[in-house]
């Protein structure tokens, strides 16, 4: 089971949709208690970083979420979800993000129309679980004004170009976040979250190996 | 690098898509829900649903229409039509929309542009503007479906939107509309130089190379049209095929 994190931002329902339609079961998450029941993790987001932040605090999500970031599970942030991820966000002053990556979010640079709205083309700079199948080039739906500078090169898995070159996809171990909107993306976005809910069930099938 | 949009549009009266001339005479043209998933399929990059009717007691149609789509459909779609209120916006965003349009409502009450970028972010908030020119290089925003002129200037309007905190701007030549004469591509600049928005460019598509002409020409970066797609004169990828010879951006998928 797939749970999305609930916390009064973002389209979820269509992600839920989306998951659907590729054939696994989701779960709208309204409270923190209920990330014992779930083997992986979708944090979704629209909106300002700090406010996603906060919105997040007051619904008691921090401790929880980092928690299931080491434990080990499979975990994706989309969109803003992915920006909050790590460190520092720098959208309407400095804020502190969730820190599972190390780095900052940033804005672009002037000179072009921000939003970035609309399909752009991945470059892929490393193999991955998370993009197997995905052709290098392929077009993925983006909305965003900021992009992730990651600390360690080594966590950039996939780019796209705006104009400047930033992080489309991020991973590092079982903590992963696309800066596009997979559920918006058809028909490779939806092959992406076939990729992770393969790897939920896969982990699930190894974890209860183990108890 | 950043692709160019082709967005069909469907117009829908009453739970079915129809497409007029000027805004009247009304052809049925199949079920949105249906045809929203062929074009997905097809290729398009986004869709745009215009409830014409947009009655209040035909809003739980609409509302029906979106969360069927919503269940079917994985690029994103826009809606638009008699949305007045925060509420409105609301209740079309949690039937799965992921973008609202506001055009009547906008002019009368510019506040909404305002409350619905910050309540749900300007990536969700379009601002539809209907244009009719009244003098050379000089176009009026017209409301109530094309039937009630403003007095305001378009290129104004498009500037004082983007400062409310529209995130797009959907362009619609009322001169153009339904007649297959291609965008009106002065008034498309126009709007695309006075705005730093993405503009979609609207009314008038006949021929593929009406849409390259839009992105070119009227530098214009996405293109709505509705009939050619709708009474398959041609497909989303006969379009793109075309447009990538042209030597424009399209996706391909």
């Amino acid at each position: 089971m797939i749970g999305i994190v609930d916390y009064g931002r973002g389209n979820l329902r269509s992600v839920e949709k989306a998951l659907e339609k590729v054939g696994f079961e989701a779960t709208i998450m309204a409270s923190p208690a209920e990330l014992s029941t779930v083997n992986g993790l979708i944090l979704p987001g629209v909106g300002a970083f700090a406010d996603a932040m906060q919105a997040l605090e007051q619904g008691g999500w921090i401790e929880p979420l980092t928690q299931f970031a080491r434990s080990g599970r499979p975990f994706l942030g989309i969109c803003l979800g992915m920006q909050i991820l790590f460190e520092i966000g720098e959208e309407h002053g400095e804020h502190t993000g969730l820190g599972l990556l190390t780095g900052r979010v940033v804005k672009f640079p002037p000179g072009r129309k921000v939003p970035h709205m609309g399909w752009n083309s991945l470059r892929l700079e490393q193999p991955s679980h998370l993009l197997e199948g995905i052709p290098n080039e392929s077009y993925f739906y983006f909305v965003h004004s900021y992009y992730a500078e990651p600390g360690e090169k080594k966590d950039i898995v996939a780019t796209s170009d705006y104009g400047v070159v930033f992080p489309a996809v991020v991973g590092k171990d079982n903590v992963w976040g696309a800066q596009f909107h997979p559920e918006k993306s058809s028909p490779w976005g939806l092959q992406i979250l076939t990729n992770f809910g393969k790897w939920v069930n896969e982990d699930e099938t190894l974890s209860s190996h183990r108890s | 690098m950043l692709s160019k949009r082709i967005i069909p549009c469907l117009d829908v009266h009453e739970g079915r898509v129809v497409k007029g001339t000027n805004f009247v005479q009304l052809r049925d043209a199949g079920d949105p829900v249906e045809l929203a998933a062929l074009y997905d399929q097809e290729g398009a990059d986004e869709l745009i649903f215009l409830d014409i009717t947009a009655s209040s007691d035909n809003r739980e149609t609409m509302v029906d229409v979106v969360r069927r789509t919503a269940e079917q459909v994985f690029i994103p779609f826009t809606i638009g039509g008699g949305l007045r209120t925060i509420g409105d916006i609301r209740r079309m965003l949690r039937a799965g929309a992921d973008k609202i349009a506001l055009n009547t409502s906008a002019v009368q009450n510019p506040r909404l542009i305002q409350e619905g970028a910050h309540a749900f972010g300007s990536q969700c908030i379009v601002v539809a503007i209907d244009a009719r020119s009244n003098a050379p290089g000089q176009w009026e925003v017209y409301i109530h479906g094309g039937r009630t002129a403003t007095g305001k200037d378009v290129l104004e309007w498009a500037a004082e939107a983007e400062a409310l905190g529209a995130g797009e701007i959907l362009l619609t030549s009322m001169d153009r509309d339904g007649t297959k004469m291609g965008y009106e591509l002065e008034l498309t600049r126009a709007v695309s130089r006075a705005v730093s928005l993405p503009v979609i460019a609207s009314g008038g598509v006949g021929t593929l190379e009406h849409l390259a002409e839009g992105l070119t020409l009227g530098e214009a970066d996405a293109v709505l049209a509705a009939s050619i797609f709708h009474y398959k004169e041609y497909s989303i990828e006969e379009a793109k095929r075309y447009l990538a010879q042209r030597g424009i951006l399209v996706r391909h998928s």
